[in-house]
């Protein structure tokens, strides 16, 4: 399967995959396979939002609880 | 030292003569009847009206007293051709004669004012009065010729005033005579040799000093062609209430006094800077007032909850995530028992549908050797055919005999 190219792409396939094994209309085989898909995509996106969240932390200069975030002078 | 005077001479004194005089001329001539021209006329404070008579040679001090002058003093005007008749007198503490007009009948317009008449309406036509010709005086001259009598009063009042109102202006005095023969000339050749200047930005044509009398210089045509001819625009500040000279008319603007045309030319430094500083404050108010606007805008926006708290869109997303993940596992799990069930229930439809359980129920199975095909029917074997015989709990091999 190839990586989705945004959040939005990923997210969409993942609603997708979670529907069709509620619907639970497809073979096990198949629901394997599209769970373990599944998987990878929910892995993918909190991978991207993580990096978010520590761009966002960076550019604000502090931190949920407003404590100044530190970084080395390059 | 003076020679010493001889000893017979009886000198008399001033008052003595002049009384001497007094006498003769006022006896001579008691009434006496005179044509001139009107000049020099001044209506004193007291009512008297003091004027000069005169024609192209001569000039004569005439007075008229208040009781005749009621009945004249607002229709006399400079220029006018009239006929008088008075008396000679004289009045010792000026040394001088005069005439002391008792009648006063006009007769026309003197020979100067007609020819003056005639050359204003030649200049007019010519367009040298035009209000469209008259060029803009500078805002801020940097260069100011003066054109007027290096003595007397105008010159110093202009120079003062520039000083004062406009000291950064470089200024050029370009001293001409400005009456009698000649006069016209200088002043035309002045403003011709200025005009051949760069960078002068006014000229100021001043009189400076000289009786009504002498405004002739700046009544003559050659003058009046020099100043429409200058592409420098020029104040003039020649004529005085009553009397408006031809210059005065061709000038871009005219002044009543040299001093006035200085005024008109300069900008004044002080007024000049308060303006300046009281649109620096402005522009500075104006300037935090912006300021002020966008640092509250700017607060407003920074306080919309997208900045406020960036990473609650995360954190939306997140629980999304979370919500999906939940699903997906629910959705497998429930997946993989279904599976279970569907297997379950097979086998217990298959342990159903076992033959084991109906040879536990005495059945037996007959098959075939050794093709280990179910007997169903009798037609299948024959006598002495070997059978293979399946009960619950084994099996046995037998022979058919019959």
């Amino acid at each position: 399967m190839s990586e989705p190219k945004t959040f939005e792409d990923a997210i969409a396939e993942l609603e997708k995959i979670v529907h069709d094994l509620e619907d639970g209309n497809i073979g096990l085989e198949e629901a394997l396979q599209r769970y373990e898909a599944g998987v990878a995509l929910l892995k993918c996106c909190y991978d991207k939002l993580r990096k978010v969240e520590q761009r966002i932390v960076e550019v604000a200069g502090k931190d949920e609880a407003g404590n100044p975030v530190l970084k080395p002078f390059e | 030292m003076f020679p010493t005077l001889p000893v017979t001479v009886k000198p008399q004194t001033v008052s003595a003569l002049t009384a001497q005089i007094k006498t003769l001329l006022e006896e001579s001539f008691p009434s006496v009847w005179v044509s001139g021209e009107v000049g020099s006329l001044v209506v004193a404070g007291s009512g008297h009206v003091y004027f000069n008579l005169k024609d192209k040679n001569a000039i004569l001090p005439s007075v008229m007293w208040k009781a005749t002058a009621v009945r004249h003093r607002y229709a006399m005007k400079d220029g006018q051709e009239v006929v008088v008749r008075g008396r000679i007198t004289v009045y010792p503490p000026h040394g001088k004669y005069q005439l002391t007009v008792d009648e006063l009948y006009q007769v026309g317009l003197g020979d100067q004012d007609q020819a003056l008449r005639k050359l204003k309406e030649k200049l007019q036509k010519l367009g040298y009065f035009a209000p469209e010709r008259k060029k803009t005086l500078p805002s801020f001259p940097q260069r100011i010729a003066l054109v007027t009598s290096p003595s007397g009063a105008a010159i110093r009042d202009m120079l003062q005033i520039i000083s004062r109102r406009w000291p950064c202006a470089e200024v050029w005095v370009c001293g001409v005579r400005v009456q009698g023969t000649g006069a016209p000339q200088e002043i035309a050749s002045a403003l011709d040799r200025l005009n051949g200047f760069a960078g002068i930005d006014v000229i100021l044509l001043g009189r400076g000093g000289g009786s009504s009398e002498d405004l002739a210089a700046f009544n003559d045509e050659i003058v009046a062609n020099a100043i429409f001819a200058s592409r420098i625009p020029i104040v003039s500040a020649v004529g005085h209430e009553i009397d408006i000279t031809i210059a005065d008319l061709v000038a871009d603007r005219r002044a009543a006094t040299p001093s006035e045309a200085a005024e008109l030319t300069t900008p004044d430094r002080m007024e000049l800077m308060q303006t300046v500083h009281a649109r620096r404050q402005r522009l500075h108010d104006l300037l935090i007032a912006k300021y002020q606007f966008a640092k509250k805008a700017l607060k407003n926006v920074g306080q919309r909850r997208v900045f406020a708290s960036p990473l609650e869109r995360v954190r939306d997303e997140e629980r999304r995530l979370d919500d999906l993940d939940e699903r997906l596992q629910k959705a497998m799990r429930s997946r993989l028992q279904r599976a279970g069930v569907t297997i379950g229930s097979l086998a217990s439809q298959l342990e159903s549908l076992s033959p084991l359980n109906v040879l536990a129920r005495g059945y037996s199975l007959t098959r075939t050797v050794p093709d280990n095909k179910v007997v169903r029917s009798v037609k299948q074997i024959a006598k002495g055919d070997r059978v293979e015989i399946i009960v619950a709990d084994g099996k046995v091999q037998a022979k058919i005999i019959s």
